[in-house]
């Protein structure tokens, strides 16, 4: 970060002007300690299944090292029909309403680029995953945030939405099961979000990464509800429910001409996602539920002893119904929670990560992430407790 | 399965404390409901899982294929369990296909093992043939892998 100041002063202001993740400042302070029990991490520890990565070595043998199709290989892009019509509802033709991406990232950024004229308005709710803002505001829209709350689930209702939407929204995003805060939406009340982007003739953008991860009830996607899909960019991907991460492989669902204007930008951009990747996503569909299955029993178990031992230690926090994460509040030690994250972190070496790094509204909060072993979760526990005891 | 039984098939050893909060359960139903699975016979016995080849000990395993006659009454049951009491079989079962039985016979040393063959397995009434195969590695047992190590490879913060 030793840019002369006339070099910064070329970078693009909607660039200049964004500042680093929170999780990136955090992740460098914490890299410098060792021994740290993290619950920092933002991904599976379950290794990606074997005859997944069996089969993708085998793909490379076979020489599958070439481009693909822009859209991704249509035997994925067929699998991946079947799969979203299945698991989330909702028919998309392989031909020319699926793009595979390189990540849910890619997918979020293009179709937003796909969306936005300057000044457009986009409605994201925060407490949220680290990259909405800035995406948003590369693609040279106006990120218009709503605060969803504790009290609540974390869950977004129309009258909040009401309260910012004006005449120059263009697009909604969502995201549930959520990233940081474990909420989830019933049916219910995405009927009522739906009802709302149908009658204000909104694009609805809904990031489903963690679909497949809830522990109480099944995940409903607004995609499914009536009228919505032709109106909506579905987007999900393999990191989280498969432990995919570095695969680096996501897909955007979407009505043809919607999926045609974000191919445009992909094709210019990224070509098509890794060859690789996609062989070992067509591997991942073979048996999802077997995959999957074993993993969210096993996520489960660990909810609800986290949540458990929160509620032993007289930590507040909101039952987190689905992704990975649990949101304890920690407004009552009158610190705010990046002092309580980094006095945790130097006292007894336990990372989480303050709620700010997911919108300003996050501060009193800090997310706990349970995709790390019962061991290291009970470990973590005890510090806790023994920290909270002494502030 | 139970999963009250899965939890203590990867880990027999976990606190009746920590199982109760991974199932919501209070502690005094999972002490109970174990106390059941042990009553019930459905737990026969709580082990390590060791790595021996780690031990430099004086042992052999042998795998041998037995083929039986079924007897008029009892089938292969009779045969099996006749077997299946010799403490030197570690494991047996009944299979399909070109033999009858699968057993895992632990001896001292490959005479040891030989002998028990020889004397005792084959002599017995109702046992056709036997062919016997030694280990030498072991890669994994029940589930677990004997030579890996589980390194965290992820970042230590991530979004």
């Amino acid at each position: 970060m030793s840019a002369s100041p006339s070099l910064r002063n070329r970078i693009a202001n909607q660039v200049r002007d964004i500042p680093r993740s929170g999780i990136r400042d955090f992740f460098d302070i914490v890299s410098t300690m060792k021994d740290v029990i993290s619950l920092g991490i933002g991904e599976p520890d379950f290794d990606t299944p074997w005859h997944v990565r069996e089969s993708t070595v085998f793909s490379l043998e076979r020489g599958a090292t070439h481009y693909t199709s822009n859209l991704g290989y249509l035997e994925l892009r067929k699998a991946l029909s079947k799969y979203v019509s299945k698991t989330f509802g909702a028919e998309y033709n392989p031909d020319n309403e699926i793009l595979v991406t390189v990540g849910v990232s890619e997918a979020l950024d293009i179709a937003l680029r796909a969306l936005i004229n300057p000044g457009d308005e986009v409605l994201f709710h925060e407490p949220c995953y680290v990259s909405y803002r800035a995406t948003i505001l590369f693609a040279h829209g106006v990120p218009v945030a709503v605060e969803t709350k504790a009290e609540n689930g974390f869950r977004l209702t129309r009258a909040m939405l009401e309260a910012k939407v004006t005449p120059k929204t263009k697009v909604l995003m969502l995201n549930f099961p959520n990233n940081p805060t474990g909420g989830i939406m019933s049916r219910q009340d995405l009927e009522d979000i739906a009802a709302f982007a149908r009658e204000r003739d909104l694009i609805v953008i809904t990031d489903e990464i963690y679909g497949e991860l809830t522990y109480d009830t099944a995940h409903t996607s607004i995609v499914s509800l009536p009228g919505m899909k032709e109106r909506t960019i579905f987007l999900h991907g393999f990191s989280k429910a498969w432990a995919m991460t570095g695969f680096r492989l996501g897909y955007a669902c979407a009505p043809a001409e919607l999926t045609d204007a974000m191919m445009k930008i992909h094709q210019y951009t990224m070509l098509c996602a890794s060859s690789l990747a996609q062989k070992a996503a067509i591997e991942a569909l073979v048996r999802p539920d077997v995959d999957v299955g074993e993993m969210v029993a096993e996520y489960r178990r660990r909810r609800n002893y986290i949540a458990s031992a929160f509620q032993e230690m007289g930590l507040e926090c909101h039952r987190p119904l689905g992704a990975f994460y649990a949101f304890p509040s920690v407004a009552k030690f009158k610190i705010p929670a990046k002092e309580f994250a980094i006095r945790l972190l130097h006292e007894e070496k336990v990372a989480v990560v303050p709620g700010t790094a997911f919108g300003d509204c996050g501060e009193g909060f800090v997310r706990c992430a349970y995709a790390t072993s019962l061991d290291n979760i009970k470990e973590a526990m005890v510090r806790l407790r023994r920290f909270i005891g002494r502030l | 399965m139970d999963e009250l039984l899965k939890i203590l098939e990867g880990n027999a050893l976990e606190s009746r404390a920590t199982i109760a909060k991974m199932l919501n359960l209070p502690a005094a139903e999972v002490d109970q409901r174990i106390a059941d699975y042990e009553k019930r016979g459905v737990i026969r016995g709580y082990q390590a899982i060791l790595n021996e080849d780690q031990l430099d000990l004086d042992k052999v395993t042998a795998v041998i294929e037995v083929k039986v006659t079924p007897q008029r009454e009892g089938g292969f049951d009779t045969i099996a369990e006749r077997i299946s009491k010799f403490p030197e079989v570690r494991s047996a079962y009944l299979m399909s296909g070109s033999y009858d039985l699968l057993l895992f016979v632990e001896g001292r040393n490959l005479r040891e093992v030989a002998a028990f063959v020889s004397e005792r397995l084959s002599s017995l009434e109702g046992v056709i043939s036997t062919s016997t195969h030694f280990m030498l590695k072991t890669y994994k047992r029940l589930g677990v892998l004997m030579h890996s190590d589980s390194k965290d490879e992820r970042l230590t913060v991530s979004p």
